[in-house]
């Protein structure tokens, strides 16, 4: 009895959690509370469940109990604090109007938890942390792992950013027409870096993917239903479709890092890229282009290889052009100088990277490998060899760092 | 603010140290660490056979050839480098070439 139970709370837990805190929280405006609360109310159910018998509804059953506890902390509090009347008028409106609504209308309040989890006052690099554990759950030990953060740090300061937004009074409210583009664009980036990309990431084809990639194309989707017409949420799923499309291509079976160039397109997702590959044509109709549009065209030029056996190079010039103009990053200033070197051919790639500020790039692994890459092709052998070096010093995967060892070995035997 | 990189090894990974590609991942590193302009030190040690361990016994001293006798990883040597924070001290740590084996502990420098 016992081991079902846990079962079902368990299952409660995975589907209900973003829904249940984030309909706790609007109304509250307490992120810390109404957690607390819900963890709670599964305990509770954990306690009473085996003696009682599963509930019908259970997450109606865990959704009452972590009211009760919200409400009865807040009475604690005011009783302490002396006087927070507004807080226990709006429980009891909440309250009243949760008997209104019907148990299994449960609404949806997850979208305007994404928008407080990315308001502007909260310091950017915390959006995704709070994202993930806010809405998926997720605890803070796992986000450190996939971010590679101290998880003792990482904990701290979810708890310091929730403090903040409930002391700050940020609202949960979907913001209006003015400025939703923004704010919509805050809560995609946190999704991108939640799949493990950032805007610094070399075009997509290769970014390091976070451990938690199936979480943020489930975070996409989940936006896309609440949002259906946005072109750039559209966008988004597109693009981490083509990246995930192609994730088993880019390791051999002896797990040897395989280039974008040299992957075999059999061993791509097809359905997976087909459904980029609509979504995108969806968000075209819209005619309202965006970043995340133009990265997620990049990839649907790149996954075009499985159905025509190219790659058009040219239309990747035009489409780093548009996407520099929108958003002038490294990575897409770095990927551009390679698709140059195809077009124009590698002295012209090579101008594009010496273009580049030295600072920005000291650290860039990226830069280094497209230059040791061009440098080769121009037939400059010491330099092509001081690059690889230093691609090979910035890499944090072994795979990656293999790989170049391999061209630099190359390079060395004149074999390039 | 300064933060030690300190690299432990298995004993097969100090055997792979004649190997030229596991040589070349750590001069690559170094290498990187300079030109990013953040590394104010360090050292790459022998193979702990090769060192000698000197403990207090009361008014005398115990002393045992090496290696240091507990745990399989081994100390391999250590950078110190100075960044903005200890987040991007993690992320320097990530490039270094350690086997499945090895480990880099980041912490940091005490300042007197």
């Amino acid at each position: 009895m016992t081991v079902e139970a846990e079962r079902v709370a368990e299952r409660v837990a995975r589907q209900f959690y973003g829904k249940l805190v984030a309909f706790l929280a609007a109304r509250s405006r307490d992120l810390p509370a109404a957690e607390d609360a819900l963890s709670q109310a599964l305990v509770d159910a954990l306690r009473v469940w085996p003696e009682r018998g599963i509930p019908d509804r259970p997450e109606a059953w865990v959704l009452v109990a972590a009211r009760r506890n919200l409400m009865r902390a807040a009475r604690h509090r005011s009783v302490r604090e002396n006087a927070r009347p507004t807080i226990v008028l709006a429980f009891e409106e909440a309250e009243a109007r949760m008997n209104e609504v019907a148990t299994d209308a449960l609404p949806d309040e997850r979208l305007k938890l994404l928008f407080a989890c990315t308001h502007p006052q909260i310091d950017k690099g915390i959006h995704t942390p709070l994202m993930l554990q806010v809405v998926l759950g997720i605890d803070a030990k796992a986000i450190a792992q996939a971010f590679v953060v101290s998880p003792a740090a990482m904990g701290q300061r979810l708890v310091r950013a929730k403090a903040n937004i409930r002391d700050t009074g940020i609202g949960f409210a979907i913001p209006d027409r003015h400025s939703l583009p923004e704010r919509l664009s805050a809560v995609l980036s946190a999704i991108y870096a939640a799949y493990g990309l950032g805007w610094d990431n070399l075009d997509g084809a290769d970014g390091g993917c976070s451990g938690l990639s199936s979480e943020a194309i489930w975070l996409c989707r989940a936006l896309l239903s609440m949002l259906p017409e946005e072109p750039e949420v559209i966008g988004l799923l597109a693009l981490m479709l083509y990246c995930e499309g192609r994730r088993a291509a880019r390791h051999n079976a002896e797990g040897e890092y395989i280039a974008l160039d040299k992957q075999s397109t059999d061993r791509w997702n097809a359905i997976m890229l087909a459904e980029a590959d609509t979504l995108l044509r969806k968000a075209g109709a819209a005619n309202r282009f965006g970043p995340f549009q133009c990265m997620a065209a990049i990839q649907s030029v790149h996954a075009a290889r499985r159905l025509t056996g190219l790659t058009d190079w040219d239309a990747l010039v035009i489409l780093y052009d548009a996407l520099l103009m929108m958003q002038p990053t490294i990575g897409a200033r770095v990927s551009r100088a390679a698709v140059l070197g195809r077009t124009k051919g590698p002295k012209a790639g090579l101008a594009s990277l010496d273009a580049m500020d030295a600072r920005e790039i000291r650290a860039y692994q990226p830069y280094w490998a497209v230059r040791a890459h061009l440098l080769t092709e121009v037939g400059d052998y010491p330099a092509a060899e001081a690059a690889y070096l230093s691609a090979i010093g910035l890499s944090d995967s072994p795979a990656v760092r293999c790989f170049l060892m391999d061209r630099l070995t190359d390079v060395r035997s004149g074999v390039a | 603010m300064q933060y030690a990189l300190i690299v432990r090894e298995s004993s097969r990974d100090f055997a792979r140290r004649a190997d030229p590609t596991y040589r070349d991942g750590w001069i690559a590193y170094t290498q990187a660490l300079i030109q990013a302009g953040i590394m104010t030190g360090g050292a790459g040690l022998t193979a702990p056979e090769t060192g000698t361990v000197v403990r207090r016994k009361g008014e005398d001293h115990d002393v045992q050839d090496g290696p240091y006798p507990e745990g399989k990883e081994q100390l391999g040597g250590f950078y110190l480098i100075d960044v903005p924070d200890f987040d991007t001290a993690l992320e320097w740590a990530t490039r270094v070439p350690v086997s499945a084996e090895g480990s880099v502990e980041v912490r940091p420098r005490l300042q007197m």
